[in-house]
């Protein structure tokens, strides 16, 4: 194996990683230390999760839908947690906090991140593996112990954790106040150390690979808008993370050893507490320091991906390739302080929520800019409908719908009575329920050759492109609706409020189209299993793409290139360049065997270059002349 | 190898057939069933059927995709081109369009519609003139930018004979759409900070008539009312005093606190600036009173306020929304445990008048009870107290 790791340009490659490589099962599919196989273990590890997910957020829907009716089924199914066929409405909670917990971090984090970071990160850049594959590998396996753990919550007595995927205290501090803040919330709280752990060992491995490994000619400015985001994503965990987990080692101690960090004042059910001093808005301020950056963590590889995916098959250089990289960087910097606009009303010093406020609409003037860029690249292109393409474009659709909804949930006065409602359901859902998700899926049909060297389906991709795009429009649209009405989010049953009841039909509806949605999805589960194993085979660029990854082998081979590492000489978005014979021209490919489609643009910083071109436009001049 | 696929494809609509026999089968079986069984018990024809029907459309969907690779196999044989799935996808992207954007007015004035009545108190007018600013900015946003992309979609849809237009960047343009997004929020923001200085403005202006103080108070699942007594002033509170019929905490040893009342609605007088004093004794919960857009979370150990006037009677508001059994309420909007979606109370917008005669029947917290189970005399009720007007609790 050390063959093919000689060639490395100077970078320091630790050999180690490589040594114990007898392929056994175990080292191969198990305690793989490949980028690539790590990758596609969280990808399996986090659509699973995200199937389970799925399936307790229909559990939820159904109570939601037919509050007055009993489905002896569920009892069957979940015994305890269903009495009579109806949900506990503490086990309701449970499933919302669940739920919600899953597809934030398990999913979304850890799914995409995970998966496209480790796939791409040393594949695009030209690196043999990740900067310490050991480390890497450990990742995954703490991120498997705590979905294992998160799980598990379902298998005692008094069910999982119940406050909520926010947590906030009391309430998951004092195991008397509900079912769900008893040993459920333990778990939760190990289970997300463990997740941390996970997320700070693989945002640590992207951070160095990134800026150590890149390989000769791959300057910053080279690298294409999928690995600027997952860059810029591993910082902003790696700097927030640990904030969450600080958070969490608190509310462990008020929980187990009789501290006050969070807690004051407190009487249970007539019971004086002992508990003086603390502040519940104290682990807000913790959770959201971590909570908002999470969602741009959520979002900003979704836009890498879409990036990538639409200049792809548009057959055009992405629009604005170096605002595309200033937006991510603003929304990095921004997105550390914005965090209070999710306490605008907790109490929080008013003056402080109008700073908030301030900081909070800035944030969406990047994002109006990736916006615009995005439909400025479709603008004259030549738009290959591949299922990844469709989900790019889904995820731009969703972005800007659920984005706009955040200018008036930022907007401290208009939150007041917005805070807590469905229309920040919608607003959430819209724009990481659904663009992250479809981000995510593009990069998954996308990528899928370059993962399993087989194709996947293009007709079942449209079919679950469509069912999936309308279904989630048909679901998140009309909550926008109830929460102007004050519908509150969190609610087992609408049933105790006449002004309510009147949503009910509409509760059907959104049940019944996400029943629709999530049976869309097995044909994506059918699509992707099958096409593991019986799909077509892969050419080694199915997609006439640039980047560096559709030079490496079909094969997949441990250390990604046969021979030496590739040397890049321009940036990846040559795409449809006038003067080229072909409508792409990899990044891997000389500027001086492309002399006919150069541009003086292409020698910003290299005068001698440009002096080529120009005695080399002359001469074709003078030729034509003598025509 | 066309036909062999279509003599593949015969077989699986022949297994159709017979499902869809079964299917029908199923669906009689299934209502004649559900005449007779009363009893509550799985109902696994149900679940059956539902599952089937399920595999149908799996099976639908496997046939129709059989036939269109047949289809385009055979097409490709022909020499011809085969289904130009670009074309196909860039007209749904348009239909998409059309039809989304119906969908989107119809929803709009709806459902729209559904949406709360008229702001009941001073400052929410102010809030929702800024909500329909908002609402219209964006709105113009999301149609063109929503238009521009499934047009795009569709107008640049994938052609052999064309080549996409090399375009990497555009300075000006981009620096047009950076400043315009940039200006537009700059008003909102600006328009938003001083509408919410205003909202969260606590301090009485001097020269105006003080604000009434009440007191709520959360605790899983209800909430307490506390209303101050002739003297206008409600009593200190102290936690640790929580014991027996004392469930507030009040400290007795305040005279103040002697004449406090309970109270099971809140009853508001109109045109009146209400302080609420909000408190919560287990866990987090929410003061949330949408019609009069006053949210406030209620934090143990933090105590906090709204400020609001409320300006249309409860009376008033019957006419308008043409419903003479509505009432104003508040309802916890904080995740808070089991009955959270059931910790309601009722509030009513009287005339001053109305106010008067209401509150003089309300019966203070100390009961004669209370007052045993505490040993206080009862001359103390009788003592002169002193009335300062101090704000209280903050
Ligand atoms: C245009 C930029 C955005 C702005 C101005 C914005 C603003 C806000 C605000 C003010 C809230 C708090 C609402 C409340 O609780 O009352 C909120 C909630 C939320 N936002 Fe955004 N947002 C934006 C984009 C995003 C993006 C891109 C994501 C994720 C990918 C996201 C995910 C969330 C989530 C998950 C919540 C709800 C958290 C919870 O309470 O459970 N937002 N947003
Ligand atoms: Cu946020
Ligand atoms: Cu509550």
């Amino acid at each position: 194996m050390s063959t093919l790791s000689v060639q490395d340009h100077g970078v320091a490659h630790h050999e180690e990683g490589h040594e114990h490589h007898h392929d056994t099962f175990l080292t191969k599919y198990v305690f793989s230390q490949d980028h690539k196989m790590i990758a596609k273990q969280f990808l399996i590890t986090g659509i699973t999760m995200a199937v389970i997910a799925m399936l307790l957020s229909i559990l939820f829907r159904i109570q939601l839908a037919y509050p007055d009716k009993a489905f002896p089924l569920l009892e069957t199914l979940l015994g305890r947690f269903a009495p009579e066929g109806r949900l506990d409405p503490e086990f309701y909670l449970s499933l919302v906090t669940i739920h919600g917990t899953i597809m934030v971090f398990f999913v979304l984090t850890a799914g995409l991140s995970g998966t496209f970071s480790n796939l791409l990160i040393p594949l695009q850049v030209g690196a043999r593996d990740m900067a310490s594959p050991f480390i890497n590998m450990l990742s995954y396996w703490f991120f498997l112990t705590a979905c294992i753990i998160m799980l598990s919550s379902f298998f005692i007595q008094k069910g999982p954790a119940g406050p909520g995927w926010t947590i906030y205290p009391p309430l998951s501090a004092l195991p008397t106040a509900m079912k769900g803040s008893g040993l459920g919330m333990t778990l939760w709280l190990v289970s997300m150390v463990c997740f941390v752990a996970s997320s700070l060992m693989g945002g640590i491995n992207y951070v160095t690979t990134v800026l150590n490994m890149r390989t000769k000619g791959m300057d910053l400015w080279k690298m294409p808008l999928t690995i600027w985001a997952f860059f810029l994503t591993a910082i902003l965990g790696v700097l927030s993370f640990p904030v969450l987990v600080a958070g969490v080692v608190l509310l462990i101690f008020d929980r187990s050893f009789g501290t006050s960090f969070y807690l004051s004042d407190i009487v249970v059910n007539g019971q004086v507490m002992p508990f003086e001093g603390g502040s519940p808005i104290l682990f807000q301020h913790l959770f959201w320091f971590l909570g908002h950056p999470e969602v741009y963590i959520v979002i900003m590889p979704a836009m890498g991906i879409s990036s990538e995916v639409m200049s792809v098959n548009s057959r055009k250089p992405i629009f604005g390739y170096h605002a595309m990289v200033y937006s991510l960087i603003g929304i990095t910097v921004l997105s550390f302080i914005v965090w209070g606009h999710h306490m605008f009303i907790t109490g929080m010093n008013p003056f402080l929520g109008g700073v908030f406020m301030i900081t909070t609409l800035i944030i969406a003037v990047p994002s109006a800019v990736k916006t615009f860029n995005w439909l400025a690249t479709l603008w004259r292109g030549n738009i290959r409908f591949t299922p990844a393409m469709l989900f790019a474009i889904g995820m731009v659709s969703f972005f800007i719908s659920g984005g706009l909804t955040g200018i008036f949930l930022g907007n401290a006065a208009l939150d007041i009575n917005l805070h807590d409602t469905y229309f920040v359901v919608a607003h959430f859902h819209l724009v990481m329920g659904s663009a992250a998700i479809f981000g995510m899926l593009a990069g998954v049909y996308h990528w899928f050759p370059k993962m399993f060297g087989r194709m996947m389906d293009e007709k079942l991709g449209y079919l679950h492109f469509w069912l999936t795009f309308i279904g989630a429009y048909l679901v998140f649209f009309p909550m926008h609706f109830m929460g102007l009405d004050g519908v509150p989010r969190r609610y087992y049953a609408f049933t105790e409020f006449a002004s309510m009841q009147r949503w009910l039909s509409v509760n059907m509806f959104i049940t019944w189209a996400a029943i629709m949605s999530a049976c869309a999805q097995v044909a994506f589960l059918y699509n992707f299993i099958h096409s593991i194993f019986w799909g077509k085979e892969a050419t080694q660029n199915p997609w006439q793409a640039n980047t560096l990854e559709w030079t490496a082998p079909v094969e997949r081979i441990h250390g990604n290139w046969p021979g030496e590492l590739p040397t890049v000489y321009r940036w990846p978005y040559d795409y449809s360049k006038p003067g080229a014979e072909e409508d792409f021209i990899s990044q891997i490919t000389p500027l001086s065997e492309t002399m006919s489609s150069n541009l003086p643009h292409d020698f910003e910083d290299n005068p001698a270059g440009l002096e080529a071109l120009n005695t080399w436009t002359n001469t074709q001049k003078a030729n034509e002349e003598v025509k | 190898m066309a036909f062999k696929q279509i003599i593949h494809s015969k077989k699986v609509l022949a297994f159709l057939a017979v499902f869809m026999l079964l299917g029908t089968n199923m669906l009689m079986a299934q209502t004649t069933a559900t005449a007779d069984a009363a009893k509550p018990g799985v109902d696994w024809l149900g679940v059956g059927y539902y599952v089937l029907l399920f595999f149908l459309l799996a099976i639908s969907v496997a046939v129709i995709g059989k036939i269109l690779k047949v289809y385009d196999l055979s097409q490709q044989i022909q020499g011809k081109k085969g289904i130009h799935w670009n074309n196909i996808m860039g007209v749904i992207c348009l239909v998409f369009l059309v039809v989304g954007m119906a969908g989107a007015y119809w929803d709009i004035t709806v459902q729209g519609s559904m949406s709360l009545p008229e702001a009941a108190s001073k400052h929410g007018v102010k809030i929702d003139d800024m909500f329909l600013t908002t609402t219209i900015i964006t709105m113009i946003v999301f149609v063109i930018t929503q238009i521009l992309l499934f047009v795009f979609l569709f107008k640049y849809r994938h052609s052999d004979k064309r080549r996409a237009y090399f375009l990497p960047h555009n300075n000006t343009i981009e620096k047009v759409w950076t400043i315009i997004p940039a200006i537009v929020l700059t008003v909102l923001v600006i328009f938003g900070f001083f509408t919410w200085q205003e909202v969260e403005n606590s301090t009485d202006v001097k020269g105006q008539p003080a604000s009434i103080n009440i007191d709520i108070t959360g605790h899983q699942f209800a909430w307490e009312l506390r209303y101050a007594g002739p003297d206008g002033v409600l009593g200190k509170k102290d936690f640790r005093l929580t014991a027996g019929a004392n469930k507030l905490g009040i400290d007795y040893k305040d005279k103040n606190s002697m004449d406090d009342l309970q109270a099971d609605t809140l009853v508001l007088p109109v045109n009146k600036t209400i302080r609420l004093n909000i408190f919560a004794q287990d866990v987090i919960h929410s003061v949330y009173m949408p019609h009069f857009r006053v949210q406030q979370n209620a934090v143990p150990g933090l105590p906090t306020f709204f400020k609001f006037t409320p300006t249309i009677t409860t009376e008033e508001m019957r006419r308008k929304v043409e419903d003479p059994k509505f009432e104003y309420l508040l309802y916890c909007n904080k995740i808070c445990g089991s009955s959270h979606y059931n910790m309601q109370k009722v509030v009513r917008v009287v005339t001053e008048g109305e106010y008067n005669q209401w509150i003089a029947k309300q019966k203070p917290y100390l009961t004669p009870a209370l007052r045993t189970e505490l040993k206080l005399a009862s001359a103390d009720q009788n003592k002169s107290i002193t009335n300062n007007r101090l704000a209280l609790n903050n």
